[in-house]
């Protein structure tokens, strides 16, 4: 069942074109990525969906006009915005606190879902003693815990360096097994998206657009056999063929020199 | 948190007193698989290390003082011109009712303007933080408020507004709002674009968001203003007084002077430096206990290692 539909969705910021007409779909319980070069305008098309931003074209949500963005999607944004000032309990709880819930009874909520975190111990702890991987895990569990029709995930692990990633990497996939979360996921890591994902949506650079879309018909997990890895690795190919056949932000003039 | 005292432009903040560079933001706190981490945990001996680190301002107070009595001694210097520290001292003590008596106006007036121009600074830039308007219309009036020689002022708003409380409440305000408003406007700004978007995603108006996000961004900012104000305050009472009062350090000073005893004014200095020296150490104890966080961040480095719960059952 398609729960998110975008038709032709645009969007300028003055003479700027960021989208240049986008259309997607997202089913239940689906995880799909939007994969696109830096600057693509990624990032604008979640604070579209999160109405931070107003475009064109039509956003709906289980075939509605998508009018109520934030009881729609739980957004975790790039970096982890954990608050400094506020205990990881608290962090974790913010959500909740804003959709109106006592502290107590939100902690209460949360608290039995720090162990499936991997942050069992860390409750009363401040985001400054966590590591990078942990405060990752911990603004997931903000995210998940308000428990919205979707997840939109910004690039949750490009700050990270490359093994915390590739653990993060697995351990999602291994969280979105046990819940099936319904999710869509910007990145610019190829191996990422063909890891997590479902679908893959491939953009251009900007004014985006979507230029191919990508099923990922592997078996999960995807992690365990050579086998896979192979077969990932000819999608992974495939999508940076398409990527990079892509005029890319810096190009060389004619003469060779860069611009 | 990227939260840098760069953005406090101005140099209003001594470097001495910026946060510490490591694991300020997120991409300080690396991570490697099995990463050192651990709840937290009582600190080291803080205390030790802070008195080490005493030492040599204490030294050199010292070495000043040892300096300063000795050219007046052996320097044939007559008290009335120079008087030695010691001779300072004795007079303070001998004086110390006169003193006591002139100090406490000057510390109410003190805690009273300090007060008001607390409450100003928050109230003030709150309203200006959401009127973008207000913001282009007060800023501009603020700092031409810092422009005005304190020395011509004084006397005027003591004319205007009588021997009392009032102009010296007025005095410590002005001298002490600026700082702290400025800090807050700016720690306001400071917020991280992420944090109040995330907010508003969730649903959060701008109280909400103002609430939960720019002010409690702004709190380092605002303790590296008031710890910047504060020490302004005594002074801006003992001017106050000086152009008139019934009773103060300020006109405690000016009668010594005209008395030709330049020891009991040294003696009411010294009673002033260590009355902004308290204000001062109160404003870094509650700073303190205003924000634990920061105590949990600087305490981070040198903590027994604890290994993340999650990273040895990970494939």
């Amino acid at each position: 069942m398609t729960r998110l539909e975008l038709r032709d969705v645009r969007k300028s910021f003055g003479a700027l074109e960021v989208l240049a007409g986008v259309s997607l779909d997202v089913g239940a319980g689906e995880f799909v990525s939007i994969l696109g070069p830096s600057g693509a305008g990624k990032s604008t098309l979640f604070q579209l969906l999160t109405g931070a931003l107003k475009g064109e074209g039509s956003m709906r949500f289980d075939g509605a006009p998508l009018d109520d963005h934030g009881a729609r999607f739980a957004f975790m944004p790039q970096r982890d915005a954990l608050m400094p000032w506020r205990r990881v309990i608290d962090n974790a709880t913010l959500g909740l606190e804003v959709q109106g819930l006592s502290r107590r009874a939100a902690r209460q909520r949360v608290a039995p879902l720090f162990a499936g975190f991997g942050l069992a111990g860390f409750e009363r702890a401040w985001p400054a003693e966590l590591s990078g991987g942990m405060r990752q895990r911990a603004a997931l569990l903000r995210t998940v815990v308000q428990q919205r029709d979707m997840l939109l995930l910004d690039e949750p692990f490009g700050a990270l360096d490359a093994l915390t990633r590739a653990a993060m990497q697995r351990w999602l996939e291994t969280m979105w097994q046990g819940n099936r979360w319904t999710a869509l996921l910007i990145t610019h890591d190829v191996r990422e998206a063909v890891l997590l994902s479902d679908r893959i949506y491939v953009l251009s650079a900007r004014p985006a657009r979507v230029v191919s879309e990508v099923a990922v018909p592997l078996p999960r997990p995807r992690t365990e056999s050579a086998a896979l890895a192979r077969e990932a690795a000819a999608i992974e190919a495939g999508i940076l063929d398409t990527l990079l056949g892509q005029p890319i932000p810096i190009s060389r003039s004619s003469d060779g020199e860069l611009k | 948190m990227a939260v840098s005292f760069d953005p406090m432009r101005g140099g209003i903040i001594p470097a001495s007193d910026r946060l510490s560079e490591e694991g300020v933001g997120p991409s300080a706190i690396g991570e490697s698989r099995g990463d050192i981490q651990s709840p937290p945990q009582g600190g080291r001996s803080a205390v030790t290390s802070a008195l080490a680190k005493a030492v040599p301002a204490v030294l050199a107070f010292a070495l000043l003082l040892t300096a300063w009595e000795l050219y007046a001694r052996l320097g044939g210097i007559a008290p009335t011109m120079l008087p030695a520290p010691s001779r300072v001292l004795q007079q303070a003590w001998e004086n110390r009712a006169a003193l006591a008596e002139n100090a406490l106006p000057t510390i109410r007036a003190t805690l009273a303007g300090f007060a008001c121009s607390l409450l100003a600074a928050f109230i003030l830039s709150a309203l200006v933080d959401f009127l973008a308007p207000l913001r282009r219309a007060l800023l501009p009036l603020l700092i031409a408020s810092q422009t005005l020689p304190l020395v011509a002022i004084a006397p005027l708003v003591v004319l205007w507004f009588g021997f009392g409380l009032l102009p010296k409440i007025l005095l410590v305000a002005l001298v002490t709002f600026f700082p702290m408003m400025v800090a807050l406007v700016e720690g306001y700004a400071a917020t991280e674009k992420e944090i109040a978007q995330m907010l508003a995603a969730m649903g959060a108006g701008r109280w909400r968001i103002f609430r939960l996000a720019r002010l409690p961004s702004a709190l380092p900012y605002f303790f590296a203003g008031l710890r910047i104000s504060i020490t302004y305050a005594v002074v801006g009472a003992i001017f106050a007084e000086y152009a008139g009062a019934a009773k103060g350090l300020g006109i405690y000073m000016l009668s010594a002077k005209n008395n030709f005893r330049p020891d009991l004014v040294l003696a009411a200095v010294a009673v002033s430096s260590v009355l902004t020296l308290a204000l001062f150490g109160l404003a870094v104890l509650v700073q303190q206990i205003a924000m634990p966080w920061e105590n949990a961040r600087s305490g981070k480095a040198g903590r027994e290692a604890r290994s993340d719960p999650s990273a040895q059952d990970r494939p």
